[in-house]
């Protein structure tokens, strides 16, 4: 069985000043289908960028990305496009992951526009299912995403996602911008969406707490490489890598508590 | 595990200039704006002296071009309130007959501007790369010649007319708008809903036209009232110098350069429609202000 997603030795260089930048320094991974790949590291460790590479949003320097067997770097730009439907990706600033001047109802149809035949009273009737299944109420299709939120606005981002019944979706950082209460709210939302849908993660997270939650499988980055990886509970229970210790130690609460606890990150108010 | 879905989170009403409707949001920049009242005061006028001028005007066939020799070059009186020209002809007429074909023209040079350089603007910012540089050098060398002479040149080839110094105003303008409308889109491009819409597959011109456009859709409107008055100017200007309308029309510019020989005796004749032209142009650029209060109310006012 050929693996949903399978990352082969992904490089990404930026040039800044005439200098190259390793962002990602040949990572490899994969994701089966039905699991949750959680990626943690410091911020600027090429988590996200990795995350990017990976549904080619931007193109790697080398390396390829495989989903469901097919080789997204050898796609033309609309077969790519097409090939969208069957990803999905949530952002972390949730509020400004959404048109300001758009209202859910057509933030959470663009999808469904984009890639079904969807019209009329058939895609108002879909989006009010999407928007049922995050948990939002069918007032809130007329709302604009300032009128809503940080948990709504990413409950959208979430239907938005969902709208094309994708078998991965990115996480990138879902919940770091959001209120300790909401993003336990959020997280259990996205476990039970997991189960109905049989979907597959990967989860870009810092907070270990979030990544140990949710993830069936963990990779640890540091400066742009996969310094360990494993089965969460054995990366939990036994770090190899020395780094992976470091941060274990350094994350609050985890030497005491293994339940979801209130992370010790200041909590972002989105305006 | 369920979903506790407690009370619904409650819209932020902190925002007190989104919870009030259009009308409340005009009322109170009205009513605290006392410039912009001035300003959609004046617009109002020209639009309904445009519009309703041959019912308004009291000598409509003088405002036309019918002369009245035996009423040459009076002075302001009770029959004529802005007094005659050179021809005899009633000054406040032609005046009013003159609203149309100014708001006219500058609207239309207005619009094929903006149709030309929002699009042009708006790929040159979102796509960057070579197009982008291409697309901005070519915009520099429209902008690198004085506007009002790469608009003679103009004129001079295609002929005077008033369709021809319209066709001329809009190729100087366009590249405004392109310049106006890249850095907004460069500034929306790396916006994290831009990168949620090609995460989705959007093909580049919907996220363009959706999200690139939409949201600078605002500047653009408040530029283009700005430049409405502008034109209105420039086209007067055009006229002044023998390039824009030609006579009898009842152009402001053209009324303007007609009693520029008898200023000192008959400073009616070219002071009335210099006023218009000014009061138009104040009145655009009070609307404009006045729009971008309007749809940006988080901006401070200093």
């Amino acid at each position: 069985m050929t693996a949903l997603l399978q990352l082969d030795n992904i490089v990404k260089t930026f040039r800044k000043q005439g200098k190259a930048f390793h962002a990602v320094d040949g990572v490899s991974l994969a994701i089966e289908s039905g699991q949750t790949f959680g990626l943690v590291g410091e911020s600027g460790s090429g988590k996200s960028t990795l995350a990017r590479c990976a549904l080619r949003l931007i193109p790697p320097t080398s390396g390829t990305s495989q989903l469901d067997g097919q080789d997204l770097g050898a796609l033309s730009r609309s077969q790519l496009r097409r090939a969208r439907a069957g990803t999905g990706m949530v952002f972390q600033n949730p509020v400004a992951a959404l048109n300001p001047r758009m209202r859910v109802q057509a933030l959470v149809a663009e999808p469904l526009i984009t890639h079904t035949r969807l019209r009329g009273p058939a895609l108002q009737a879909r989006v009010g299912e999407l928007l049922d299944r995050v948990g939002l109420a069918a007032e809130h299709a007329q709302r604009l995403p300032h009128q809503l939120s940080g948990g709504q606005c990413q409950r959208v981002g979430i239907a938005r996602a969902l709208a094309t019944n994708p078998k991965l979706i990115v996480l990138d950082e879902p919940t770091s911008a959001l209120d300790v209460s909401v993003q336990a709210q959020i997280l259990n939302l996205l476990r039970e969406l997991r189960e109905q849908h049989e979907l597959s993660y990967l989860l870009i997270s810092h907070d270990l707490e979030v990544v140990r939650y949710m993830s069936d499988y963990v990779g640890v980055m540091r400066q742009g490489q996969l310094v360990e990886e494993g089965p969460t509970a054995d990366v939990f229970a036994k770090p190899r890598h020395d780094y992976t210790r470091e941060l274990l130690d350094a994350s609050p609460g985890s030497r005491h508590n293994h339940q979801l606890v209130a992370s010790a990150e200041p909590v972002t108010i989105q305006l | 595990m369920t979903i506790t879905q407690k009370k619904p989170e409650p819209a932020l009403k902190a925002f007190v200039p989104f919870g009030e409707g259009p009308l409340g949001r005009l009322g109170r920049v009205l009513r605290t704006d006392s410039l912009a009242a001035v300003g959609i005061g004046l617009i109002l006028l020209m639009v309904v002296l445009a519009v309703f001028g041959q019912w308004i005007a009291p000598f409509p066939e003088q405002g036309m071009g019918q002369t009245n020799i035996s009423q040459r070059n009076l002075a302001p009186g009770a029959l004529h309130w802005l007094g005659t020209d050179q021809l005899g002809r009633d000054v406040l007429s032609r005046i009013v007959m003159g609203a149309r074909p100014a708001l006219t023209v500058s609207l239309f040079v207005v619009a094929i501007a903006a149709l030309i350089g929002v699009p042009l603007g708006a790929i040159a910012g979102y796509r960057g790369g070579w197009l982008d540089e291409v697309l901005m050098r070519i915009t520099e060398v429209f902008q690198s010649f004085p506007p009002l002479l790469l608009a003679m040149v103009t004129v001079a080839v295609l002929g005077p007319s008033m369709t021809n110094a319209g066709i001329a105003l809009a190729i100087c303008w366009w590249p405004w708008y392109a310049r106006l409308v890249r850095a907004e889109a460069r500034s929306l491009r790396d916006r994290p809903f831009v990168e949620a819409a090609r995460a989705m597959g959007v093909p580049t011109w919907k996220i363009i036209g959706q999200h690139i456009l939409r949201n600078c859709s605002t500047p653009i409107l408040v530029q283009a009232t700005v430049d409405v008055g502008s034109v209105i100017l420039a086209a007067g200007s055009l006229a002044f110098i023998g390039l824009g309308a030609q006579p009898p029309s009842p152009d402001w510019g053209l009324m303007v350069a007609e009693g520029r020989g008898m200023v000192l005796t008959s400073w009616w004749i070219s002071t009335f429609p210099g006023l218009a032209i000014f009061l138009a142009t104040l009145g655009f650029n009070l609307l404009g202000d006045a729009l971008r209060d309007y749809f940006d109310p988080r901006q401070v006012k200093r």
